[in-house]
């Protein structure tokens, strides 16, 4: 195939390059001992060492953390439910609220933020943590949905069915058969709503309140004064574990039914 | 009524605007293999899922060694389904699979081990209780299938289409292994298929099922030999017909005449009940009880006709016959191929079919 298309595998790592050249130079200059210039100065680990000691640094990471666990948490379980409910249960308007769950796929990540803020300050909630954490939820909702509900779809009814024909209750049939077949869906799930949550600026940034400084937020205040090779290595942590949950998210969601 | 396994009375379903069981009553005796022959969209399938209990009955009553399965989920009945793809469970070993059922019922764990193991050696699986469904050949998993039902002991066990994914020579081998396993376990067997030889092959009763409606039930014979109408003649094997009205009655036969056929020439037969004269009713004859002979003058049989053959097919088992017989009528025939020295019939060729009043079904429309 690539052999018959040159052109094809010219496009193919010009996409290649295109995407990760920045990154491969951010990660390759997170390692350069230099300070100031975009010359190569020799190799250290220094940058690392100086993110290790940087305490508003670990706190960012440890409210990042948190929201991600508990946020991550609330979305699947609702998303679970409600693509249990989308998928074998059909109800009256059914539509509308499968149209209402998956909106937030596709409206504007500044306005799902603009909108969330003007909602906590109308029912007074004060922003915070808490608030990051239920807005975090609200995005990563449908994405649980539409993975679950996809492997839901491919499962045979008929496993459920051969459950309570040999004598499981329905809710022995749900969690002996059901859950242990779409684990791999909803694992997948859990992990990418943590990777998009952990790397979410803009709902984060709308959000937050004083003190709930994420990860992101802290690269952003950071980088506005200047970047420094600290944000460089700070950003390449970022990008590899990112992609590292990703990975591992796509990998368990490919295993067959 | 102790031999009585399972009563179906009067049962309804409607599906939307169509009646998938229409007003159904049926008994099944304790330990025999039934089946339930029909079409798709007979309601064999339904009439199988409200038996299992994953469809409610709109009217009627189903009972089971003499309780009412009306208000009893399907976890709770006494009866155990085969699934037509299996619906094997894929993240439970073969084991898994099979001791299931008795783990939902919290048997102890050392009754689980023998119970599972003495049911999988009926159904040749030892060697293979770790392996996952998915690592298991078609007919491998049909049989985990049929262990996973058979080790709950059910008083009635329930097979949707058993056969129906397998191949033929596969189907054929586990015919015969599945009614040797009934017989073995004496537990009342409800198939339900489409395949007519499958049906004549393992059942003791057959029922055959047309839209919703009962048509006929009776052993695998009586069935085949006596069909009660001519949708059953026609659904189990082939058969030819010929239409025609009663002229008169000559003791235990009589006599039908058969428009397009020569004046005078009257088919003779043996009335069904009810018929009189004057009646008008479909001859029912089987491809293979039909004589062919190129010969005027052979003795012994009640009916002849004259046709001609338009098409002849081997088979290797036997000969397919083509016939076409007075005025556009086209029959099949069937003759078994007894090797050398037998006439074989060319297309073209002149022939006469003979047959006897007795082998002939006279079905009153």
């Amino acid at each position: 195939m690539i052999k018959r298309y040159p052109w094809l595998l010219a496009a193919s790592l010009g996409n290649l390059l295109f995407l990760y050249a920045p990154i491969a130079v951010l990660i390759l200059f997170s390692f350069n001992a230099s300070r100031l210039s975009a010359r190569w100065q020799g190799g250290t680990l220094q940058w690392y060492r100086l993110l290790a000691e940087d305490e508003a640094l670990l706190a960012a990471v440890q409210n990042s953390l948190l929201v991600g666990l508990v946020s991550t948490v609330i979305a699947t379980v609702l998303g679970v439910c409600a693509a249990l409910a989308l998928e074998r249960f059909p109800f009256r308007g059914q539509r509308a609220i499968e149209g209402a769950i998956l909106l937030p796929l596709v409206i504007p990540e500044v306005m799902m933020g603009v909108a969330l803020m003007l909602f906590f300050v109308s029912i007074k909630l004060p922003l915070s943590l808490v608030t990051v954490t239920i807005g975090h939820a609200a995005f990563n909702l449908p994405i649980v949905v539409v993975i679950v509900r996809g492997r839901l779809r491919k499962l045979d009814p008929g496993l459920e069915e051969a459950a309570r024909d040999l004598g499981a209750s329905a809710w022995q049939a749900f969690h002996r058969v059901t859950v242990p077949l779409l684990m791999p869906a909803i694992l997948g799930a859990t992990l990418l709503a943590f990777t998009i949550s952990l790397d979410d600026f803009i709902v984060t940034f709308f959000t937050a309140g004083p003190g709930a400084t994420t990860l992101p937020l802290k690269v952003y205040s950071m980088v506005k004064s200047t970047v420094t090779p600290e944000i460089n290595a700070l950003s390449a942590i970022l990008v590899l574990v990112s992609m590292g949950l990703i990975g591992l998210s796509l990998a368990l969601q490919r295993k067959p039914v | 009524m102790a031999e009585v396994s399972v009563e179906i009375r009067n049962a309804v379903k409607a599906h939307g605007a169509t009646l998938a069981v229409d007003h159904l009553s049926l008994e099944v005796r304790r330990g025999e293999f039934f089946s339930i022959l029909g079409p798709s969209g007979s309601g064999k399938t339904t009439t199988l899922r409200l038996l299992a209990g994953f469809e409610r009955l709109d009217q009627g009553d189903i009972l089971i060694e003499g309780r009412s399965m009306r208000s009893v989920p399907p976890n709770h009945r006494p009866v155990n389904l085969v699934f037509q793809h299996y619906a094997l469970f894929p993240h439970l070993t073969v084991f898994g699979n099979v001791s299931f059922g008795l783990e939902m019922r919290r048997l102890p764990k050392e009754e689980i081990r023998s119970r599972v193991a003495s049911v999988l050696d009926m159904v040749r699986l030892t060697p293979k209780q770790d392996r996952w469904p998915a690592q298991l050949s078609g007919g491998e998993q049909q049989r985990v299938a049929l262990a996973r039902a058979l080790v709950n002991q059910p008083s009635v066990l329930l097979l949707d289409e058993p056969l129906g994914a397998l191949d033929q020579q596969l189907r054929q081998d586990m015919q015969v292994e599945l009614k040797a396993i009934q017989e073995q376990v004496g537990i009342t067997f409800i198939c339900v298929t489409h395949h007519q030889e499958e049906a004549l092959t393992m059942s003791d009763r057959v029922a055959i099922m047309h839209q919703g409606r009962l048509l006929q039930v009776g052993s695998p014979q009586e069935i085949y030999e006596a069909p009660a109408s001519s949708f059953v003649a026609g659904f189990i094997g082939v058969s030819n017909t010929l239409r025609g009205r009663i002229a008169r009655f000559n003791g235990t036969t009589c006599d039908v005449t058969v428009p397009g056929l020569p004046t005078g020439q009257a088919i003779v037969a043996r009335p069904s009940a009810g018929a009189g004269v004057g009646s008008s009713v479909t001859l029912v004859l089987r491809p293979e009880r039909l004589h062919l002979s190129n010969e005027v003058r052979v003795g012994g049989f009640d009916n002849v006709l004259e046709g001609r053959v338009s098409k002849a097919v081997y088979n290797g088992s036997e000969m397919q016959y083509l016939l076409s017989l007075a005025d556009g009528i086209s029959w099949k025939a069937r003759v078994p191929n007894v090797g050398e020295g037998q006439k074989k019939f060319l297309p073209g060729e002149a022939v006469f079919v003979r047959w006897n009043a007795d082998e002939g079904v006279v079905l009153t429309e």
